[in-house]
């Protein structure tokens, strides 16, 4: 928590002013008893009306300045905390989009996205409760001991002993309670966490006639929820009658000494009425507090979680400020004796690749899952940076580029159909802010993306819902490729990106590309042979590493390791008939 | 409209009311309780009050009277703190158990539900129902037992207790204490157009942080890092502005009803001062009246919010209720017939099925598949390949005509015993979060360790779990991130290897299996498949040329059946497929 309090450095004044007003409001609050107590002892036993008349005028205009000075607190307390919750937000953001492919690969997006919007509200908060409230509670505590001890110095004693004993209570509770609470939220992970299961497992659940089963661990599971939550229950149970009893008994104290005093004439009975009435505000600050400090648990684990990606800094930054002079090198990729390790790995995942790429070629990668293939594409836009060798695109090495420069030549397709809420147009924009709907929709024919166009009625304007929910998986698949295209960038990298797309698609896709995009060099990578076969050269791996570079036709006969992927999908005579 | 709301609302309170019936003397017992609570509560200040009235002042304190009211004042104190932790213990233990009942009734249900149900709903839904819909209403519940009924309580006893002291006051005081509830309201109503402004600003800058932080990779593949800064900051902006607005406002409510309270502390103050010089009350009556004022508010103030609380209880309740409302799967009849071990034979005569009634897609198909038959499904995605194996597995019952497993009609058999004679492995590969023996024994969950390696063995998995780091105790995390696709669909082959069921379904991934692993699935299915009647969805020609028959499908009609040869031979639409599949260029 500390370390996020930076944040609050604009609101310096809002973070001082604020508690300070609620101060004041409490002080007027502590008079409130001690001016009763007068009315009783000096309007009520002397009959004299216009002093009770003059001391109720007090208690309004104590009430109208509590009143103001409690609006300004809330004001700048508000104000303090919602500029601290977006300067974090704006920080956070900026940290986010400061990462690298390495940091998001350790973390995970989908944590990031709780932690920027939740976790910071959280945080938030707790930072306006506690400008507005921790001051206040101690202050009131504090302030009506100090108010008894006006009142007499004995019956102090009474306060001083009941106000820790109170507090203590309420702490051990407190403390107690937290840990059974985080219990009680892993149970409920576990519900949560059957009943997804079961949901998408219907099926099979089903096919293997385990539902009884299921239902079963779920009742246990529910069971032993009830049982914790109960036991929580049991222990929070305790706090109001102890602390009701403790407030009661000291009060039974204020009314034995306080008689004994009042016989004594040491003390008045309007007093004793007053410090009854402290006695009451005492706990209800007190209890106000218990209430704070669970929030401010609560921040304070969300406090932890922003730090905890605050900490991640980047490993690349994009330090080149200038445009790179590009060389006239007939190269547009070359690798030189590149390996990657990925962070935290024991093993490369790719060692020692070097090969170089004619400007308009096209390559395949093909391999099995996990020997590389998207790691060596992702080395190309400087995704990741290589841990030996160098990488150059158009002859200058990666590095050396800045990163809008480097990643505007290169159109990428990845993986998973991304595209964003927006109208189609929006969407293929991302590469070309300016681009025309004729750049666009060549781009779109030539991604077989024109029907899905052509099919609405909006055309280019119709609005992608969130995560593209309206499009299905072939459609987004394609669309996304039309986004790569936008604006003819120098290079392509399709990374296994037709896996969605039937046969026939997927070769009209190569086919279209091949011929409308001269002079294009294109990466595709792919599992399936049959998509890579006619590329001018095909970089085949294997666990990390090289096991050969050529066409269909050379690495079918020297690569052991090509022949046996196209062995799996093809039958014998058809690779012999295709070769 | 409005009446028709107000008539579902009461509809939820009384299947609400049934829930809790079971625990009725519960319920009354904390009723009782409470009333014990407030009225004991109640009575402190009053005892209070007359303690200080036996201090007058100097020499004039009587100890004897004093004492006694010590004791009665220590007696109450005792019975109102029993009576509140019993309440808190009563109130617990039925919210608890009753969110329990429901918890479960609502699971139960979902594993009735059809599977038309579960494939056209986000789990999303379900989940929230079950998880966070039941959680709010427990709060509700909770609150509503103690904060209700207790408010009223305190709020009737109060008036009481003053009317009984001095009739004047007490009607000053419930002149009065209406402001402060009216002034929350007009606070609240005069807000809630800026929270609803904070709310929807809140949910677009959630929308766009999903977008460009869920996507990040793709945000970095286009540069985009600071267009998407720029859009963020904008609405992080106006997100500012707006909740400076509605946290204020929304702070406004408390300070507001303090003051107002204070005006009528200062009321009673007054009055009562002068009620107690024309000898009405005395300085303790005073004392307990203020307490009373101070008290007969707070419930007011804290109605409304649990009012608020408790619609939305309602409303969550409403929404857990519709699930369970939601229609379930017929029992099995009572004769259904229970399929010991099926001979493995299959008919489907004139069947006719579709999802939805106006997109007609299997018509009048007959197929006749004998024991130990291989059966392909090809054709392009979408075309119903799928459907055939919910069909077969019961998953969806057909419209028209006859199915029948082991010459018996597939809705004369037991669900279960059915589902049991078949083996599926979906390419939609699902586990159990568990260890994967766990997951090996799903369908036997008595099987022994041997049985399970057999299994594994069998499968080709065996090698990969022993590397794994517990061996066959390795726990799979709930995404199974700890292990391969391929390797999971090698670990369902190893499920459905245990079990050697008669007649098979299988769905033969399309990608993302590399190479080496790819090949024990082939060589596993191949071995899965020897002398039982299987059906594959097909996508490798090696598999489709090894079938007896191949079911070529398009728009959910079988269009084409045969072997290999004479489907290439027919030169039709399974010969263009293959054209353009495996031989283009």
């Amino acid at each position: 928590m500390r370390k996020l309090l930076k944040y609050l450095k604009g609101y310096v004044k809002e973070s001082i002013i604020g508690p300070l007003f609620k101060m004041l409001e409490a002080s007027f609050e502590l008079f409130v008893p001690l001016i009763m107590a007068n009315i009783v002892d000096v309007g009520i036993r002397t009959e004299d009306t216009a002093y009770i008349w003059r001391m109720c005028a007090v208690l309004v205009f104590l009430g109208v300045l509590g009143l103001t000075c409690s609006l300004t607190a809330q004001y700048f307390a508000a104000k303090a905390s919602m500029g601290f919750g977006t300067a974090l937000r704006n920080d956070l953001f900026a940290h986010i989009n400061s990462l690298s492919y390495t940091e998001l690969d350790v973390i995970g997006t989908s944590t990031l996205v709780t932690r920027i919007t939740s976790d910071i509200n959280q945080v938030q908060t707790g930072v306006n409760l506690v400008l507005r409230l921790f001051l206040r509670s101690p202050f009131i505590v504090v302030g009506a001991v100090i108010m008894a001890l006006t009142i007499s110095v004995k019956m102090t004693v009474i306060f001083l002993i009941a106000v820790p004993l109170i507090a203590l209570t309420i702490f051990l509770i407190v403390k107690i309670t937290i840990p059974i609470y985080k219990k009680v939220q892993s149970v409920l992970d576990r519900v949560m966490l059957l009943t997804r299961e079961n949901y998408s497992g219907a099926r099979v659940v089903r096919a293997f006639a385990r539902q009884e089963d299921e239902k079963k661990d779920f009742q246990e599971t529910s069971d032993s929820l009830k049982a914790i939550q109960i036991f929580a229950g049991r222990i929070s149970a305790l706090m109001n009658p102890i602390t009701y009893v403790l407030v009661n008994l000291a009060i039974i104290a204020i009314l034995l000494k306080g008689g004994r005093e009042v016989y004594n004439g040491f003390i008045t009975q309007g007093e004793v009425m007053a410090l009854v009435n402290y006695m009451t505000q005492i706990l209800l600050a007190l209890v106000a507090l218990a209430n704070l400090i669970i929030s401010y648990t609560k921040a304070t684990a969300s406090a932890l979680r922003i730090n905890e990606v605050m900490a991640v800094k980047t490993t690349m930054t994009d330090d080149a400020e200038d445009m790179v002079k590009l060389p006239d090198s007939p190269y547009a990729v070359e690798f030189d004796h590149v390996s990657f390790t990925y962070a935290k790995a024991s093993a490369p995942s790719l060692q020692d690749i070097s090969f170089r790429v004619k400007k308009g070629q096209t390559v395949g990668i093909i391999g099995s899952t996990g020997s590389g293939k998207s790691t060596l594409v992702n080395l190309i836009p400087r995704f990741y940076d290589a841990s030996q060798g160098e990488v150059r695109v158009q002859g200058v090495p990666v590095r050396k580029y800045p990163f809008a420069q480097l990643r505007g030549g290169i159109g990428v397709v990845p993986q998973k159909a991304v595209l964003f809420q927006g109208s189609i147009r929006q969407n293929m924009q991302w590469r070309k802010k300016e681009a025309s709907d004729d750049e666009i929709l060549e781009a779109v024919s030539i991604a077989q993306a024109g029907e899905i166009v052509e099919k609405k009625q909006e055309g280019l304007d119709f609005k992608i819902a969130p995560g593209g929910k309206n499009l299905s998986g072939g459609q987004r698949q394609r669309l996304t490729i039309a986004r790569a295209l936008v604006g003819r960038p120098g290079i392509l990298i399709l990374d296994d990106s037709a896996s969605a797309l039937d046969f026939a698609t997927d070769a009209a896709l190569r086919r279209a590309i091949r011929e409308k995009t001269k002079g294009m060099t294109v990466f595709l990578v792919s599992q399936r042979a049959a998509t890579i076969k006619q590329a001018d050269q095909i970089l085949v791996l294997d666990d990390g590493r090289l096991a050969g570079v050529g066409t269909h036709r050379e690495l079918f006969h020297s690569c052991g390791v090509y022949r046996e992927i196209c062995l799996s999908q093809f039958s014998k005579e058809e690779v012999e008939s295709l070769a | 409209m409005r009446k028709q709301k107000r008539e579902n609302n009461k509809d939820t309170i009384r299947r609400v009311l049934q829930l809790i019936r079971p625990y009725w003397w519960q319920v009354i017992l904390c009723l009782v309780l409470a009333s014990v609570t407030v009225a004991a509560t109640l009575y402190v200040p009053i005892v209070t009050g007359d303690g200080i009235d036996y201090m007058i002042g100097e020499g004039r304190v009587d100890f004897a009277k004093l004492s006694q009211i010590v004791i009665l004042l220590g007696a109450v104190t005792a019975v109102s703190a029993f009576a509140q932790w019993l309440m808190s213990m009563v109130t617990n233990h039925i919210t608890y158990q009753v969110v329990r009942d429901i918890r479960i009734q609502a699971f139960n249900h979902m594993e009735k539900l059809p599977l038309r149900y579960i494939d056209s709903h986000q789990p999303g839904e379900t989940l929230s129902r079950i998880t966070t819909d039941v959680d709010q209403f427990s709060d509700g519940l909770l609150m509503g037992f103690t904060q209700v009924f207790s408010g009223v309580m305190t709020i009737l006893g109060t008036l009481g207790f003053m009317f009984f002291i001095n009739i004047g006051i007490a009607c000053l005081v419930v002149l009065l204490t209406p402001i402060s509830f009216f002034v929350a309201n007009f606070i609240a109503r005069r807000t809630y157009s800026m929270f609803k402004l904070q709310s929807e600003t809140r949910a677009e800058m959630t929308s766009l942080v999903e977008e460009m932080v869920g996507n990040q990779k793709v945000v970095k593949v286009f540069s985009y890092e600071d267009e998407a800064e720029q859009r963020f900051r904008g609405i992080n902006e106006r997100l500012r502005i707006c909740g400076i607005r509605a946290l204020f406002f929304s702070s406004i409510t408390n300070p507001a009803t303090r003051f107002v309270n204070g005006l009528v502390y200062a009321g009673v103050g007054i009055l009562g001062a002068f009620t107690a010089i024309a000898g009405g009350i005395t300085v303790g009556q005073l004392s307990a009246f203020l307490n009373y004022a101070n008290q007969y508010t707070k419930p007011f103030n804290e109605i409304s919010g649990v009012i608020t609380e408790l619609q939305n209880a309602i409303a969550c309740a409403r929404r857990i209720f519709e699930f369970i409302d939601e229609p379930a799967i017929p029992e099995d009849a009572a004769d259904a017939v229970a399929l010991e071990k099926a001979d493995g034979s299959v008919k489907f005569d004139d069947v006719s099925f579709s999802y939805v009634p106006e997109v007609k897609l299997i018509e009048h198909m007959n197929l006749d598949v004998k024991p130990g038959q291989r059966v392909a499904i090809v054709g392009p995605t979408g075309c119903g390949k799928t459907t055939l194996i919910n069909l077969l597995m019961r998953f969806y019952d057909i419209q028209d005509g006859t199915l029948c497993v082991s010459g018996h009609s597939i809705d004369r058999i037991a669900r279960d015993s059915l589902r049991k004679n078949i083996g599926m492995v979906l390419q939609d590969t699902w586990l159990k979060a568990g260890t994967i023996f766990e997951n090996i024994a799903y369908g036997c969950p008595d099987a022994t360790m041997e049985q399970v390696v057999e299994a594994a063995k069998k499968a080709h998995a065996h090698s990969f779990i022993r590397r794994m780091p517990q061996g066959y105790d390795t726990v799979i995390s709930e995404d199974g991130g700890n292990i391969s696709q391929g390797q999971k669909q090698l670990l369902c082959i190893a499920r459905v290897m245990l079990l050697h069921p008669p007649m098979l379904i299988l769905d033969e991934a399309t990608s993302s299996i590399d190479t080496m692993t790819e090949i024990r699935v082939q060589k596993a299915f191949a071995e899965l498949m020897q002398g039982r009647t299987s059906f594959v969805v097909a996508h490798r020609l090696s598999t489709i040329r090894e079938s007896d028959v191949i079911l070529v499908m398009k728009d959910g009609h079988i269009i084409e059946t045969g072997d290999h040869e004479s489907l290439l031979a027919k030169r039709g639409f399974y010969y263009n497929l293959y054209q353009s599949q495996f031989a283009e260029s």
